[in-house]
Formats: C-alpha cells, sequence, structure tokens
C-alpha cells in the first residue's frame, strides 16, 4: 500500500464533509501516513478463511412491530435547533 | 476526613440513623469541587440548584421512601452521557450550547431511580477521543496526585472527580480503555463491563462495536453495586444483552483459593516500565498467599490490537459522527452560504484536531480501493484477538496484567504525537476487541508517587469472578486507601 497523497487527504476530507486548510491537508496528510503504515502490519498476519467479527455477541436481528407511540413533539425536536422557521429547521439554499 | 472516606454501605446506616442528611452529602461535593476544581478541572457543568432541592426532598422522605440501593448519594455523569435538560457536550465545542437535551440515558434514568443526585457533568477527551484529557475542547482535567500530570483520558474528569473526593461515584465509557486507564491514573477502581451488559441508549457513539458504560468508585464493593443497578436488557437498545444481573456484592467473599490466574507475557513485556511490573508482580504474590495460583501466557496477538483498534474504531467512529451536521442541535458556522459549505465549515469549525484525524482515518479505511485491505483486514484480525481471550478463558478464571504500561504522564508529553498517545493503551485495547469485562484497581504508587492499576479481566458476563478477584486483593492491601495531597481538607 503506497503512501497516502496530499490530493487523497483533500478527497477524504471532501467525503467526510470537513473543510481543511491546505496545511492541515499538509500535517494529515504526514499523520495519516503514518497512522496507515504502522497499520499495514495487519498484513503479517494470514487470515485467509477467518471469518470477521462484526460484533462479539451472537445477536440476532431485534425486530419490534412498526406502532407510533409518543416520543419527544415537534415543539421539543425544534428547541435545540441553530435555526428554524415555524415547524421546520431552516438551513441555506441547497440549489445555488 | 471526608464523607467521601465512607463506603456507600456505611453512609447507607449513616444516614438511615439520621447521623448525616441527604444536604450533608451534597455540600460535601459542592464544597469539595469549591476547594479543588480550579486546580482539577473535573467538571464542565454543575447541576447545583436541582441537586440541592433534590437532596432537601430526600431528606423529607419516610423510612419506606428511603429504600432505594443509592439514596442520597452523590454522583457524576461523564459528559457523553445525555441528561435531560442538563448541558452535554462531550467535551466537544460542537456541542457547547447543547443546553437542552430532550431525554435521559437510559443509565441516567436508572441511578435516579436508585434516588442517587447527580452533582455535575464530567470533563473528558472530546467524543471520547483520547488518553489524556488534553482533547477536552474546553480546558484539559488535571491529576488530582500530580496537577502537572494527565488525569488519563478519555473519562479523566469522572476519574479525577472520584479521586479528588468531589463525587462519590462516577460513570465514564470505556471504548479502547477510556474507564481503566484514567481509573489507574487516578488511583481508583474502573470497570468496563461486558460489552451488552449496560445499556448504551443515551451514550452518545463513538465506536459502536466496542463502547461501554462503567462505574468508577473509590472502592470495589461501591463499584459492584453500581454495576448492579445500571446493568441488563434495554429494549431503547437492541445491542444490549437479555441476560439476568447477578448481585454482583454476593460475590465479594474475600475467598480466592484455588483461583487459576492467566498472566499473559506480552503485558509484562518490553515498554512495560519497571515500576509497573514490580507492582504487578507484588501483586501476585498477594494472590498467592491468599491460596491462588498463576501461571504465565501468551495472547499471541496483542501486538496487533492497537492498529487493529484504530482502523476499526475511527471507521465507526466517521459514520457515528456524521449526524454532527449543524442542523438539528449543535454549532452552526455563520459563514456558509449554502448547504454544503455549512456541513463543512460547522464540523471544521466545532470539532477539534484528533476528532477530525480520527473521522479522517475511517473515512478512509471505509472508502471504496480500501475497505477490504483496512477495515475488513481489521475485523478479521479481531476474530483471531477474540480467539486468543477464549483459549486462556478455558483454563483459567480470570487474566491479571497492568492496565497501562506506566503510570501517568505530563501534560504535554505525548500530544504532538498520535502513535505514541495510541500506544498507551497497549493492555486495556485487547479487551473492548474481545468484549471481555475488566476492572482497574490501585496496586501501589510509582517513584514520582503517582498511582500503578492493577487490571482483572474476566470471561463473558463473569462480572462476578472480577469482582470477587478484585475485592481479594483490596481486603489484603491497603493500596485504595492512598488519597491524592491536594489543597484544601481532604
Amino acid at each position: 500500500m503506497a503512501d497516502i497523497s496530499k490530493d487523497q487527504v483533500k478527497h477524504v476530507a471532501n467525503l467526510a464533509r470537513l473543510a481543511i486548510t491546505d496545511e492541515e491537508a499538509e500535517k494529515f496528510t504526514d499523520q495519516l501516513s503514518s497512522i496507515i503504515k504502522y497499520a499495514e502490519q495487519l498484513n503479517e498476519l494470514d487470515t485467509d478463511g477467518v471469518e470477521p467479527t462484526t460484533h462479539v455477541l451472537d445477536l440476532k436481528n431485534v425486530l419490534r412491530k412498526d406502532e407510533p407511540k409518543e416520543w419527544i413533539t415537534q415543539e421539543d425536536a425544534l428547541k435545540n435547533a441553530p435555526d428554524k422557521k415555524g415547524d421546520y429547521f431552516r438551513v441555506p439554499s441547497i440549489l445555488e | 476526613m471526608s464523607l467521601f472516606d465512607y463506603s456507600i454501605k456505611e453512609l447507607e446506616q449513616k444516614l438511615h440513623n439520621k447521623e448525616i442528611t441527604v444536604t450533608d452529602l451534597v455540600n460535601t461535593s459542592y464544597q469539595r469541587i469549591e476547594e479543588v476544581d480550579d486546580q482539577v478541572k473535573a467538571f464542565l457543568t454543575l447541576d447545583e440548584k436541582k441537586a440541592r432541592s433534590a437532596a432537601k426532598e430526600l431528606d423529607e422522605a419516610t423510612v419506606e421512601e428511603r429504600q432505594h440501593p443509592l439514596f442520597g448519594i452523590p454522583s457524576g455523569i461523564k459528559d457523553n452521557i445525555v441528561t435531560k435538560a442538563l448541558r452535554t457536550t462531550c467535551g466537544s465545542q460542537f456541542l457547547r450550547n447543547f443546553d437542552d437535551p430532550l431525554y435521559n440515558a437510559t443509565v441516567v434514568e436508572k441511578l435516579n431511580e436508585a434516588k442517587a443526585v447527580t452533582i455535575g457533568k464530567l470533563n473528558m477527551d472530546e467524543f471520547a477521543m483520547g488518553s489524556s484529557n488534553e482533547n477536552s475542547s474546553f480546558t484539559p482535567t488535571r491529576n488530582p496526585w500530580n496537577t502537572e500530570f494527565v488525569p488519563g483520558g478519555s473519562s479523566g474528569g469522572s476519574a479525577a472527580a472520584v479521586a479528588a473526593g468531589e463525587v462519590l461515584f462516577s460513570l465514564g465509557s470505556d471504548t479502547g480503555g477510556s474507564i481503566r486507564q484514567p481509573a489507574a491514573f487516578c488511583g481508583v477502581v474502573g470497570l468496563k463491563p461486558t460489552y451488552g451488559r449496560v445499556s448504551r441508549f443515551g451514550l452518545v457513539a463513538f465506536a459502536s462495536s466496542l463502547d461501554q458504560i462503567g462505574p468508577i468508585t473509590r472502592n470495589v464493593e461501591d463499584n459492584a453495586r453500581i454495576l448492579e443497578i445500571i446493568s441488563g436488557h434495554d429494549k431503547m437498545d437492541s445491542t444490549s444483552a437479555d441476560i439476568d444481573v447477578p448481585t454482583y456484592t454476593e460475590a465479594l467473599t474475600g475467598d480466592v483459593k484455588g483461583l487459576k490466574i492467566a498472566v499473559p507475557k506480552e503485558y509484562l513485556a518490553e515498554g512495560v516500565s519497571p515500576d509497573v511490573k514490580k507492582s504487578v508482580l507484588e501483586a501476585l504474590k498477594v494472590y498467592e498467599s491468599l491460596g491462588a495460583q498463576w501461571e504465565e501466557v501468551s495472547l499471541p496477538h496483542s501486538k496487533y490490537a492497537v492498529a487493529t483498534y484504530y482502523l476499526l474504531a475511527s471507521s465507526e467512529a466517521s459514520a457515528n459522527l456524521a449526524r454532527f451536521d449543524g442542523v438539528r442541535y449543535g454549532v452552526r458556522s455563520e459563514n456558509a452560504e449554502n448547504m454544503l459549505d455549512m456541513f463543512k465549515m460547522s464540523r471544521s469549525e466545532g470539532f477539534g484536531e484528533e476528532v477530525k484525524r480520527r473521522i479522517m482515518l475511517g473515512t478512509y479505511a471505509l472508502s471504496s480501493g480500501y475497505y477490504d485491505a483496512f477495515y475488513k483486514k481489521a475485523q478479521k484480525v479481531r476474530t483471531l484477538i477474540k480467539n486468543d481471550f477464549d483459549k486462556i478463558f478455558e483454563e483459567y478464571d480470570v487474566i491479571i496484567g497492568p492496565t497501562t504500561p506506566t503510570p501517568a504522564f505530563k501534560i504535554g508529553e505525548k500530544v504532538e504525537d498520535p502513535l505514541t498517545m495510541y500506544a498507551n493503551d497497549i493492555l486495556t485495547i485487547p479487551v473492548n476487541l474481545a468484549g471481555v469485562p475488566a476492572i482497574s484497581v490501585p496496586c501501589g504508587l510509582s517513584d514520582k508517587g503517582l498511582p500503578i492499576g492493577l487490571q482483572i479481566i474476566g470471561k463473558y458476563f463473569d462480572e462476578s469472578a472480577v469482582y470477587r478477584t478484585a475485592h481479594a486483593f483490596e481486603q489484603a492491601t491497603d493500596h485504595h486507601m492512598k488519597r491524592p495531597q491536594l489543597g484544601g481538607a481532604n
């Protein structure tokens, strides 16, 4: 696995919805490269035929009936919002 | 002597005999906070008005109404555990104005039902990402034993508040060692339960397959008592286990005769400091004298645990933290002109550097073309690490080693190098990857007078054996009686 490039770092930042400065991109490139290099030690291990563990307990899907119940009110849902209008969250325009 | 030098059981008796009131207990908390929190900086938010009126109400309760397991006991809650109408920041600027959460985490509901009193919310590394509390976006918590040193993290505020005598117990969360490591650094008792033992509903998610809430206390008995209360199945958390909760305090018999202890050689290898090694070997001698036996074993894949953990935890975090978008709660950048910029700028202005670094790492590890090489590979290695534990537990009752390779380090010492900081969690991380329970109990002081933690790891859902083992050690030694010398009465 090659080192991560500065362009890749900027691409990943966009995927993660983070705005980073050129200076930050530089720093992350160095730091992520060394972390990823460190993580490549896992390639020393032969994991052919090993099942991946996503979860340590033997859990099955937990299902319930889809029934409405009292939870939070619309007023409650809006009270921590940075911006709202009437019964809605307000956000900047999506289209230019 | 402070009232918080007594156990919960002793305080229960004193309350019953009317030697003390709940108001006395709550006063003890706020008085101590007034005296020392300028130095320790364990608390982010206090709930003084509500706590005082709750105390008053409890003091007027009838004898029948007093029959609650944590009646009147002052507690602190890590600030990533949601408390209704009480500011919950996760140590992040992103949530600095999240003043009015809509509900209580299940653990908080359970503490309320047990009639514990919430004193306030405790400082932490931002979104629980860190091992020193230096990633708190407000102010770093300091180690009560020496305020030039870190208290550990990410539950650094939770451990420091108990060590400094500001509350009788606290709740923390542990994803890669975040309860046990600060408990070790601050000389208190901290347990990470089996994954699924305690509901995560209302715990702001960092890495959902690893996170667990657990108690931090001054002694093992108090710890067991709190776990009894916060454990159990919760229909609001489908990963909580539907398994009966034992009466953990009944396991505290003091008897470890015939107990089979495994000591992984990797846990006393190079990198573990001489004073830590010495304290652990002395602890093993104590167990021998109590009739337990120990043998050296191997956890051959433990050296891969840190790399595995950082890939998996960061991947899960990158998904979990996508919810912080500046729309429904938290901060919103005022500089954005369109929606996409609003997401990006709100997140960039609201998150600190370590959080951004881990979101970046996780996003990279999950991105197309790298998923198999990093994320899936790490999940397979996780299986190998889990198998190492399963194999040892076929023959042994508990695993014992140090909680951390060294005692607390100085503030600023490791902050520039993420990998050195990550290596600090090498002895706690394998436990989260396997999902088994583990405790840290005080087992001595370093050359510099800083606490050292002994880690006891148990089988799945066998917290009883972990507590029994820890309690027997505590009964035979006096390490847990030592207190830091901070300003003010202790």
